[in-house]
């Protein structure tokens, strides 16, 4: 793979800019992208009624009014509330979130780091954002929070052991953890002889797809799995006591990191920005442009399913939540992991 | 790529990474001194996460990637968690907790720096001025091979010691 030509002759602070812009477009309009098509519309037309009209074309700038509203809010601490550790705790999710974004690539050149520890570094980071959690459960002062901020990590916890298992599937059959070189395996991948559409991983590895797609429900708390959210018992678990613009940050936080675990896991399952287009070779420069569209399309349609279960399904209880994680995902992860390995010594 | 070190034979001084490592160690004896001096057992969790963080960022100075994000996922993401889990579950006091520190401070402060002296004198004596080789960043791949070759004895071992803590849990939490 060769560098961009632009990217190449320009100095480092400039590619650093370069990337810094397009990781904040990466997860803003991303995020964006999902509360409007999702959030807004989706599950309007799921519940017969047409969603925010008013503002712009079939309401497609009510996006921006809400951000005005919130950021006019009154930025409120509780009066017992640890000030800095509350302050800081939306910030340390959305660094998670922005981290994440970062291994994941959209081009044979446009990616922000290549490094060959790929998913590896993305699987650690995103732990990072269970301190976030807990940081904003204790330091609200609030008993709301505190269990909210519990009930999410012991959830967080349970589900990242399946999520981790799940992609060892993937990177046991594409023998790399690299994002690229499992996007360029699933390219040059033929199945039984016919190389015409690749070979997406998630026909071979649907065991782990599956694993991957409830285990994501899973740590984005998202319907079934919203225990720390559960409005009816906790108001809005850890986020209770945040207001205006720290609620904001919790809030893209929680959409962007819908949109940036679906792209992992379309890179992970769907072959990432490579699409089977004829006539377009895996390195070429089109693709570059190509690529982010193709990706963000496929994000659009996990995350999707995602919304589509999130606005379909009741809520989990506590035990049942924490039963299918021990008793069923992991070990169904491990015996995928197991027929993954001897399939790849058999053949 | 390389996330962060720039190794090559050619040049014997790298300055960014000099002012970076300094910076970084500063931040982290500064965090080391917070865990220890704070009265909160909330805070002290937290300011191990910098001491932790910043000892992943080092590793990627030395180009031990691999080993810097297992340092994040093993130790931030997961150890650090059940500290604040554990200190929420049971007491999860908001303001300075007095019985914290306690009469047994400076007998800790004579230990650590007991212990400071010895782990220095002992590096010092087994390396004295020889000159650390990293122009070999270790990879996924030239981890992975000698985990599995020539350390496979002791990861064995390591595997059978966690083994033995998971069961000694278990036989510890069981009320029957």
């Amino acid at each position: 793979m060769t560098d961009v030509a632009i990217l190449g002759e320009l100095a480092y602070w400039q590619q650093t800019g370069i990337r810094v812009g397009a990781g904040l477009a990466a997860v803003l309009l991303v995020a964006g992208t999902l509360v409007y098509l999702h959030l807004f519309k989706l599950v309007s037309f799921m519940q017969s009624r047409l969603g925010p009209m008013e503002a712009g074309p079939f309401g497609s700038l009510q996006l921006l009014a809400e951000v005005g509203k919130f950021l006019q809010k009154e930025d409120i601490f509780p009066r017992k509330a640890d000030r800095f550790v509350f302050a800081a705790a939306p910030f340390v999710v959305l660094m998670s979130t922005f981290l994440l974004v970062v291994v994941v690539p959209g081009g044979p050149d446009a990616w922000f780091i290549n490094s060959e520890l790929g998913i590896y570094l993305a699987m650690a980071v995103s732990s990072v954002s269970v301190i976030g959690i807990l940081m904003a459960g204790w330091g609200s002062a609030s008993k709301y929070s505190l269990l909210g901020g519990l009930r999410a990590t012991g959830q967080l916890i349970a589900y990242e052991l399946p999520l981790i298992l799940a992609v060892m599937g993937v990177v046991i059959q594409a023998e790399t953890m690299n994002m690229q070189g499992i996007v360029q395996a699933q390219a040059d991948g033929e199945i039984f002889g016919w190389g015409g559409i690749g070979n997406p991983y998630i026909l071979t590895q649907f065991v782990a797809f599956v694993i991957f797609m409830i285990a994501m429900q899973a740590e984005l708390t998202q319907t079934p799995f919203d225990m720390p959210i559960a409005e009816s018992e906790l108001v809005t678990g850890y986020m209770t006591e945040y207001s205006g613009m720290r609620f904001l940050l919790f809030f893209i936080g929680e959409f962007a990191t819908a949109g940036v675990f679906s792209a992992i896991a379309s890179v992970l399952f769907l072959g990432g920005w490579w699409a089977p287009i004829p006539g377009l070779g895996f390195d070429d420069n089109v693709w570059n442009l190509l690529g982010p569209l193709v990706l963000v399309t496929k994000v659009v349609v996990l995350t999707f399913i995602i919304f589509w279960a999130r606005f379909s399904l009741p809520r989990f209880r506590e035990d049942q939540l924490q039963q299918l994680a021990w008793k069923v995902l992991i070990p169904l992860a491990l015996a995928n992991i197991v027929v993954t390995a001897l399939l790849k010594i058999v053949f | 790529m390389q996330l962060l070190a720039q190794v090559s034979s050619e040049t014997d001084l790298y300055v960014a990474q000099n002012i970076f490592f300094a910076v970084i160690a500063v931040t982290m004896i500064y965090a080391a001194f917070r865990v220890v001096t704070t009265a909160n057992v909330v805070h002290a969790a937290l300011w191990l996460v910098v001491v932790l963080a910043g000892v992943a960022v080092q590793f990627l100075f030395l180009g031990a990637e691999f080993v810097a994000v297992t340092q994040v996922l093993v130790y931030i993401g997961a150890v650090i968690v059940l500290f604040l889990f554990g200190v929420m579950l049971t007491r999860a006091s908001m303001g300075d907790d007095e019985t914290v520190a306690g009469e047994k401070r400076a007998m800790a402060a004579i230990v650590g720096v007991l212990l400071f002296a010895v782990m220095a004198v002992a590096l010092v004596d087994s390396f004295e001025d020889t000159r650390v080789d990293i122009d070999g960043p270790q990879g996924v791949t030239e981890v992975s091979d000698a985990i599995f070759s020539q350390y496979i004895v002791p990861f064995e071992a390591v595997s059978v010691l966690l083994l033995a803590a998971l069961i000694g849990a278990i036989v510890v939490a069981r009320k029957d």
